[in-house]
């Protein structure tokens, strides 16, 4: 069993692999643009305006500028998550796209490195498009702090993406991943601060709250919209970065014993 | 210089020896066949070979290069045909090509200026921009050829190239297959056709519950292993004739439901008495590899 988990074996050779789902996604942009970014930005907008003209500021900022920031957090967990989930398992079960991969030179670490980045990029793709529409509304405080949204949506994505591996690496089929929306997303958009401050939560909830993993998005996201440096931006980056890398190294063992036994 | 030398090769799941201390020798420029019937060890014996699963015992050599050590390596100049086709089906053909050359490193040029003859090899000179879900099975398992191809490799693995295909579709293949043997290239094949085993292949392992059973050439395995005619008896009155005669005119039988094989070396005195009893319909053939692989893994269905 040692040597299914040995250290994931990094190198440039992904770059074939995140090209081949890059190909991919050009030919099928448009529905997947819509799908990935159409539901936060109506979320978004529709309770920003609606639910937002009925609330005071929340947090010092309007609802709708809170909501915005939130849903950059939330739609890039939600990008890297759909990806790894579903296009990764369609890619490793269904279509053997992976297996045919493994007969070239490449290994089982570069074509994981390249679904995990990949993903991450696509985060990246949702994160923009969400601080477009913050800026068309000019919800943003500091024009120039903003576009470190782009980067922090990487980061996201190499969090929530690790974290969709596992899920894709023990999965049995399509079904199974509603446990993991049901039971690890849901809550998480439910409790981290999406949609309204985690202080209004009773003391338990914010301490479960605290240490999932989209709370460190909310808290990054929020005050680069509001124009502010976060605070324990080191810890918070940190953090969802240790929780992307060890998705990763413990999705990779899990996919190694999948598919090269 | 033997293109892929393996000894002595073991995997077990579990309680499963799936393959059991199996050697395996390929000649440069032979095709090479591996038999046996499903669960043998065929395809777990293919991704040893490729450095994909570690063999728990044994010593691998592809190309010269230690496998799994450096199976990176020796991939680099190994094509793979495997068992399910996994083309890329969001791609069209020539897109297919395009990814897949990009896993060996190759730049985007060189891949292009290769694609026109990896199409015109798999016929589908016309079909570059044609999408996969568009294609037939006999298409789509040709343009699975041209991809194992793209890197132009020494050694070609087909994993039952031909499983699910049309009598035309194989035919094709098959010519392919043997283009590839005159432009010097050697192939191990796995498949239970036992014709396409008897075209193809110079040399054949029969394996069964991971261990060789058998080895030599088509002709030999014929030859040395099973007598040389067969008699098919078919219909309600084949049991009777096997008590009554095959037990004594020929040298072996077998009865399968109500079809009788009778195996023997001088088919004349059955032939005489299966004449006198018209109701019988029988055939009369050599005998072939077919009649060998049920010889040597009984006719016990393995799912």
């Amino acid at each position: 069993m040692a040597h299914l988990f040995q250290f994931p074996r990094f190198s440039l050779r992904f770059i074939p692999v995140w090209r081949r789902n890059f190909l991919v996604w050009k030919k099928l942009a448009i529905p997947s643009m819509l799908g990935n970014l159409a539901d936060p930005m109506f979320y978004m907008i529709g309770l920003g305006f609606g639910l937002g003209s009925l609330l005071p500021d929340v947090d010092g900022m309007s609802y709708l500028t809170f909501l915005g920031a939130g849903t950059v957090a939330y739609s890039t967990m939600n990008s890297a998550t759909f990806e790894t989930l579903y296009s990764g398992f369609s890619r490793m079960h269904v279509q053997k796209t992976w297996e045919a991969i493994l007969n070239t030179p490449l290994e089982l670490d570069d074509v994981l490195v390249g679904e995990w980045l990949w993903a991450a990029s696509k985060s990246v793709l949702s994160g923009f498009a969400i601080l477009a529409v913050i800026w068309a509304l000019g919800l943003q405080a500091d024009w120039l702090l903003t576009l470190w949204i782009i980067p922090l949506a990487f980061v996201i994505g190499l969090c929530f993406s690790g974290m969709g591996l596992v899920m894709t690496s023990v999965s049995p089929n399509y079904d199974f991943f509603l446990y993991y929306f049901t039971l690890a997303i849901t809550p998480m958009v439910l409790l981290c601060g999406v949609f309204y401050p985690v202080s209004q939560l009773p003391p338990l909830l914010q301490t479960i709250s605290a240490w999932l993993p989209l709370s460190h998005a909310v808290e990054l996201a929020r005050p680069i919209i509001r124009g502010d440096i976060p605070a324990n931006w080191a810890f918070h980056i940190f953090s969802l970065l240790a929780w992307g890398f060890a998705g990763f190294w413990l999705a990779l063992g899990l996919t190694r014993r999948r598919l090269l036994k | 210089m033997s293109v892929v030398a393996a000894q002595g090769l073991r995997k077990t799941y579990g309680p499963h020896t799936v393959v059991d201390g199996l050697d395996l020798t390929l000649a440069a420029g032979t095709c090479h066949g591996l038999l046996g019937p499903n669960g043998a060890g065929k395809t777990t014996t293919l991704k040893m070979l490729l450095g994909l699963i570690a063999p728990e015992a044994g010593d691998i050599r592809v190309l010269d290069l230690p496998v799994p050590s450096l199976a990176r390596q020796a991939r680099l100049k190994v094509g793979v045909v495997p068992q399910m086709d996994n083309l890329d089906p969001d791609f069209t053909v020539a897109e297919n090509l395009l990814a897949y050359g990009r896993y060996f490193g190759f730049k985007d040029s060189e891949i292009k200026q290769r694609i026109p003859a990896l199409l015109e090899f798999a016929g589908l000179a016309s079909r570059a921009d044609t999408r996969i879900q568009t294609l037939s099975g006999g298409m789509k398992r040709r343009l699975t050829l041209a991809r194992a191809l793209i890197n132009d490799p020494d050694v070609i693995f087909l994993d039952e190239p031909t499983t699910g295909l049309d009598p035309q579709a194989r035919h094709v293949i098959w010519q392919g297959l043997r283009k590839l043997l005159s432009q010097g290239k050697t192939i191990l094949l796995t498949t239970h056709f036992m014709d396409e085993a008897e075209r193809l292949c110079d040399e054949l392992t029969v394996i069964d519950h991971g261990r060789c059973i058998a080895r030599g050439s088509p002709r030999e395995l014929i030859a040395t292993l099973i007598e040389s005619d067969v008699l098919e008896i078919y219909g309600e009155g084949a049991s009777d004739w096997a008590h009554g005669y095959a037990a004594r005119l020929c040298d072996r039988h077998e009865q399968a439901g109500e079809s009788l094989f009778c195996y023997t070396r001088n088919p004349a005195p059955a032939l005489d008495a299966l004449k006198a009893q018209s109701a019988l319909r029988y055939l009369h053939r050599p005998a072939n590899l077919e009649d060998v692989f049920l010889k040597l893994t009984g006719r016990d269905l393995r799912d």
